[in-house]
């Protein structure tokens, strides 16, 4: 296959809020930036974010950025790195305003400022009393945030490759990252982006389970390639889960359902929620929903002929009520559910919604690793952000609003790191020969692959192991057999075949190449969940209900290569300020 | 779906749609990923609105699929009717 090459001052990969953050600002200064995305960068998953952008301008409630660290912390459950978190806090309220000078459509006061509204786990005083903290633009806040990202963009001429997807990193034999190599989804075209500064922003990878909220791009693109390149990939284990999602498609049932009167049954009719939380019962916390759910299916309760999810019951509500109380729910289910709630139960079932693990980077945005001297140490030319990073703001568990928030403060800093990094080092490395030898070696056997299982079917193995073993409550006989049995899809993963071998719009070659970072994620995150004795944040064991911060106060590093765990201490230094300390995360 | 896969290998048009339906809103992924399958059955008039459609972005496709806000045109009424169908 003859490969063509063009070279950038900077790759981005993936469009969605980050990426176009920091292409903008490097862009405007006046680098050379390539940006590459598998759909048309509007289009990015980020669009899905409602809630709005966390920041303590205080327009509304009294409010400062100390008390919306000490938020952060305690969201976390202590497994966020401090000095990110102090960092993060304080740059919110500038980027909030950066964004409001290109354009974004912030809802607004009656004096003209930016309107904020309240959010869970945002407080005054240091957990005192709710805040009014998030700044939004309706319901549409990721698409205005998208649409400002990209229209500022292609003012700032920046080079967007729509409809590519990235293959793999290049490394050279000092381990300096050096591009990327690519394919052009329309033509099946492959090339070498040569660049001095590669930056991943590539989002989260929550289709690894069976149930999830995540679009379908979103299959952890970045993570893969990372892994595949030897770099580690960091608290792999912290999902965070909502408890009610449609069986079968992922969109989700809000908790107003059970506040109308709504409840869960298993497959015996019962309705569990009464051994669980006997007061609650069905308005108990998430937390207590989603296991209460999860331990009914895996004591042998749950419905369906997999016994895989529990029901949720609306009829006793009757259709005038679920009608005009509850229109959309009644949308959703017939829509995806196939089920209308006046009549029969809604299937649901606890699912995966954001990743707090990723590519592990320091508060600048360059991706860090462990070699000679350290466990931190920086990989030359490897920058990530958002989702895919795992900085650590987010910690064990990531506070609604944080998540537009960290795109924007890291995307706007890997820039400036990357700017700084660049003006010091004006000429690129030169690529070694071996520069695309993996990413070829990948199509080559997709290509020539005669015999083998479909794509689908292992994909189906990978998502079903996920849920089934590594889902939102965790217990040790299921993640002790989760590990065997996701290194045997592995196994399969590698031997896939695709029929259709054209070149022209192949998704089935792109989900195959899809598959591979898929499976790359899901290794890691369930080798993590089995190593880590302990209940933190997403991570929630049967076995080992409690934090434990004599031993597990740190962060787990999973490589690829042997399967290896390894661990490194959580920053509990912030950069300014006196450390949070531990105390118990009750809200 | 034999006969689909066949269209979609001579069909480059269906190709490149197929792929457009991946969205940045899962609602958008399942229904249009459903729908999708369906395209060769169309009109020449219907065609030409899936592609307008699918030029929309996501939180403005969806709130018309989802009767939020309901379409304009007469003939796109008629066309989110059918995929509201499936």
């Amino acid at each position: 296959m003859t490969i063509s090459k063009r070279t950038f001052d900077v790759v981005v990969v993936g469009a969605g809020g980050s990426g176009m953050r920091a292409a903008l600002a490097m862009s405007e200064a006046g680098l050379k930036v390539a940006v590459l995305s598998k759909v048309f960068p509007t289009r990015s998953h980020t669009v899905a974010a409602q809630g709005g952008i966390a920041a303590s301008l205080g327009n509304v409630t009294e409010d400062n950025w100390h008390w919306h660290m000490y938020d952060t912390v305690k969201g976390s459950d202590y497994l966020g790195d401090q000095d990110a978190i102090e960092f993060m806090c304080r740059a919110a309220p500038e980027v909030v305003y950066e964004l409001e000078h290109f354009g974004m459509p912030f809802d607004r006061l009656d004096n003209g400022k930016i309107y904020q509204r309240p959010f869970g786990g945002h407080m005054q005083d240091y957990g005192k009393n709710p805040v009014q903290r998030a700044c939004a633009a309706a319901d549409r806040t990721g698409h205005a945030l998208l649409h400002t990202l990209y229209q500022q963009n292609v003012k700032a001429n920046t080079n967007f490759f729509v409809e590519w997807m990235a293959l793999d990193l290049i490394r050279d034999e000092d381990g300096d990252v050096l591009g990327v190599t690519a394919m052009e989804i329309e033509t099946g075209e492959v090339m070498i982006l040569h660049a001095r500064a590669t930056l991943f922003a590539t989002g989260g990878a929550g289709r690894i389970f069976s149930a999830s909220t995540n679009a379908y791009i979103n299959t952890g693109d970045g993570l893969g390639m990372a892994a595949r390149a030897g770099i580690p990939l960091e608290d792999m284990e912290f999902f965070q889960f909502h408890p009610t999602g449609v069986y079968g498609a992922g969109v989700l049932i809000t908790e107003g359902v059970r506040g109308e009167g709504g409840y869960l049954v298993n497959r015996d009719g019962e309705r569990f929620m009464q051994r669980y939380a006997p007061n609650a019962k069905d308005l108990a916390s998430r937390d207590v929903v989603s296991r209460a759910m999860a331990t009914e299916i895996k004591e042998g309760r749950g419905c369906g002929p997999r016994g895989d999810h529990v029901l949720l019951k609306l009829d006793h509500l009757g259709d005038d009520v679920i009608r005009h109380r509850l229109p959309g729910i009644r949308e959703i289910s017939l829509k995806f559910a196939h089920v209308d709630p006046a009549q029969a139960p809604i299937p649901v079932v606890p699912t995966a919604h954001y990743m707090m693990g990723g590519i592990p980077t320091n508060y600048h945005g360059q991706v860090v690793a462990p070699y000679k001297t350290g466990p931190e140490e920086v990989v030359q030319g490897f920058y990530a952000v958002g989702e895919c990073a795992c900085v650590s703001v987010h910690g064990a568990n990531r506070l609604g609003c944080n998540s537009l928030l960290d795109l924007l403060v890291f995307g706007r800093e890997a820039a400036r790191q990357i700017i700084e990094d660049l003006a010091r080092n004006p000429h690129p490395k030169p690529l070694p020969p071996d520069a695309a030898e993996r990413p070829l070696a990948r199509l080559a056997r997709l290509d020539t692959q005669k015999e083998g299982e479909s794509v689908a079917e292992v994909g189906d193995a990978m998502r079903h192991v996920m849920q089934a073993h590594c889902g939102v409550f965790r217990f040790p006989d299921l993640l002790a057999e989760g590990v065997k049995q996701i290194g045997e899809v592995a196994v399969r993963a590698r031997n896939t075949v695709i029929k259709d071998k054209s070149r022209i719009f192949n998704t089935a070659r792109v989900e195959a190449l899809e598959l591979d970072n898929l499976i790359e994620v899901a290794q890691a995150t369930m080798h993590s969940a089995a190593a880590r004795e302990e209940s933190r944040g997403g991570h929630a064991r049967d076995d080992f209900p409690l934090r434990d911060d004599v031993k597990w106060l740190k962060h787990s590093l999973y490589f690829s290569a042997g399967e290896r765990l390894d661990y490194k201490p959580v920053r509990l230094k912030p950069l300014t300020v006196e450390s949070f300390p531990l105390k118990a995360r009750v809200y | 779906m034999q006969n689909l896969a066949g269209s979609l290998l001579l069909n480059p048009d269906l190709r490149r749609l197929r792929w457009r339906c991946r969205r940045g809103l899962l609602e958008l992924d399942i229904v249009l990923g459903r729908f999708v399958e369906r395209y060769a059955g169309l009109d020449e008039r219907q065609k030409e609105l899936f592609d307008e459609l699918l030029d929309l972005p996501d939180t403005t496709l969806w709130d018309m699929i989802s009767g939020k806000t309901p379409a304009l045109q007469d003939d796109q009424r008629a066309l989110l009717a059918i995929i509201n169908a499936d």
